[in-house]
């Protein structure tokens, strides 16, 4: 066994390893936006097959730990006679887990926009299309942003769970440390010490923006986020 | 290429996977009943007018929902065991995943007491109730009332969050799954069938969550009738 703690050579590693959660935790946020703003608004569509196939959409991602959402596209894409790199798969499945959430949370926030205000751009003889992107949106948008800032936390927590098909980021960068040093307490301890200081400012921002809020238009509630 | 789905050969091990279900709801029930009581603590103790009391408990929560469940678990199962205190993997599993929920929980729950109109805690005091009966009858009861749909979501998300202790050999339904498919080559399948698992019990637990609401919550129900 080599002797020997936590040298600068470990931490220099950590860090690349944190980079990586970073980068993903991105990829993740900006695909699942975008997707989750396509389900938003077809969650809210006039056309009731559409809105249909959106909830089985949610209620499925919802239903299913993202570990088995990740391994069904680690081990989908292969039988495809895809090779592909484990950073791809834990992309798509973060995606698909980001899409379901967010666009669950944003469905809340576009709703939560008072019914007046669509009645009032009808009047006006807005179309649909012009409704929601004129007057609806924007206002949903600044409801929003709270919830969407504190998923973001959410989001940077689960990008662990790519540690598991071999993706080097920050959890799978200390388990191979901790193999050469096998100190678990130590190295955990540090992860979860790295997490926080990422996790902790999103926590706060979005608490913040929620005060915020609240004390420009009290009363509107806005969709709070619950996950493990 | 064409893939060709082969279900029976990983059906065959149905025995494994409903052992598997068992030891999903084997963690994940009492997690959720020890949790829901250690975060409503937690909310009593962040409201209370002690300080130092107040402020552990915030940052108990703080630190546990800004770090993720897979290195909590890591952290109880491996770090306790290198520090000499060897937990078996399963009493690691629940331990994590209790001090876990409670403090989503405890969050939940003081949003709940929070929404409490001052007015009515008053008038309660005012009828001559004790401080502990206004806290049961006034606030507590109330608040749970409130609070139940979110808190039925954050515990069929405690459910899910289960599998991730399969990383630490706890044998619930992911880790049969991974047995299963190294035993039949079938990975896709193996999984599909998980996933599919998992959808059937978050369907049972919310129904289940759903009934006893029902049950328990009667002032809803007859404030609903009234009208």
């Amino acid at each position: 066994m080599i002797d020997g703690g936590l040298n600068a050579y470990h931490l220099q590693y950590l860090l690349f390893g944190a980079l990586w959660t970073i980068g993903l935790s991105l990829i993740a946020f900006v695909g699942g936006g975008l997707a989750g703003g396509v389900i938003a608004l077809c969650r809210v569509s006039p056309i009731k097959a559409v809105r249909w196939a959106t909830i089985a959409w949610i209620q499925i991602i919802q239903g299913t730990p993202l570990l088995v959402v990740l391994f069904l596209c680690y081990f989908g894409l292969s039988i495809m006679g895809l090779e592909l790199p484990a950073i791809v798969a834990a992309s798509i499945a973060m995606v698909v887990y980001v899409s379901a959430y967010l666009g669950e949370i944003w469905r809340g926030c576009i709703e939560s926009v008072p019914r007046t205000q669509w009645e009032a751009a009808e009047c006006l003889a807005l179309s649909r299309t012009q409704r929601m992107r004129l007057v609806v949106l924007p206002q949903a948008v600044r409801i929003a942003t709270p919830p969407t800032v504190g998923f973001m936390v959410q989001i940077v927590k689960n990008t662990s769970l790519a540690s598991i098909v071999g993706f080097i980021e920050l959890v799978r960068a200390g388990q191979l440390i901790n193999n050469s040093i096998f100190q678990p307490f130590t190295v955990y301890l540090l992860i979860a010490i790295v997490y926080f200081a990422m996790c902790y400012p999103l926590s706060v921002w979005s608490r913040k923006l929620e005060q915020r809020q609240q004390f420009g238009n009290r009363g509107t509630a806005t969709p709070s986020v619950t996950t493990a | 290429m064409q893939y060709e789905f082969d279900f029976a050969s990983v059906l065959a091990s149905w025995p494994q996977f409903l052992e598997g279900a068992w030891m999903t709801i084997l963690l994940s029930f009492p997690a959720t009943v020890i949790g829901f009581v250690g975060g409503t603590l937690l909310a009593i103790g962040r409201r209370g007018h002690t300080r130092w009391v107040a402020r552990a408990c915030g940052a108990y929560v703080e630190v546990l929902r800004n770090t993720p469940l897979l290195v909590q678990v890591f952290l109880v199962f491996f770090g306790l065991a290198s520090l000499g205190w060897k937990v078996p993997a399963f009493a690691a599993a629940l331990l994590t995943l209790v001090i876990n929920v409670a403090a989503y929980t405890c969050e939940i729950m003081r949003a709940g007491m929070d929404s409490i109109h001052k007015g009515q805690i008053e008038a309660a005091e005012c009828l001559g109730l004790t401080r502990r009966q206004v806290y049961w009858h006034v606030v507590l009861r109330p608040a749970m009332e409130k609070v139940y749909p979110t808190l039925t979501s954050q515990f069929v998300l405690l459910m899910l969050a289960s599998s991730i202790t399969s990383q630490i050999s706890v044998e619930e339904l992911t880790a049969i799954a991974a047995r299963v498919q190294s035993e039949t080559f079938r990975p896709f399948e193996a999984y599909i069938l998980v996933a599919v698992a998992y959808l059937v019990l978050s369907l049972l637990m919310r129904a289940g969550l759903w009934l006893f609401g029902q049950i328990v919550f009667t002032r809803q129900r007859k404030l609903r009738s009234a009208k």
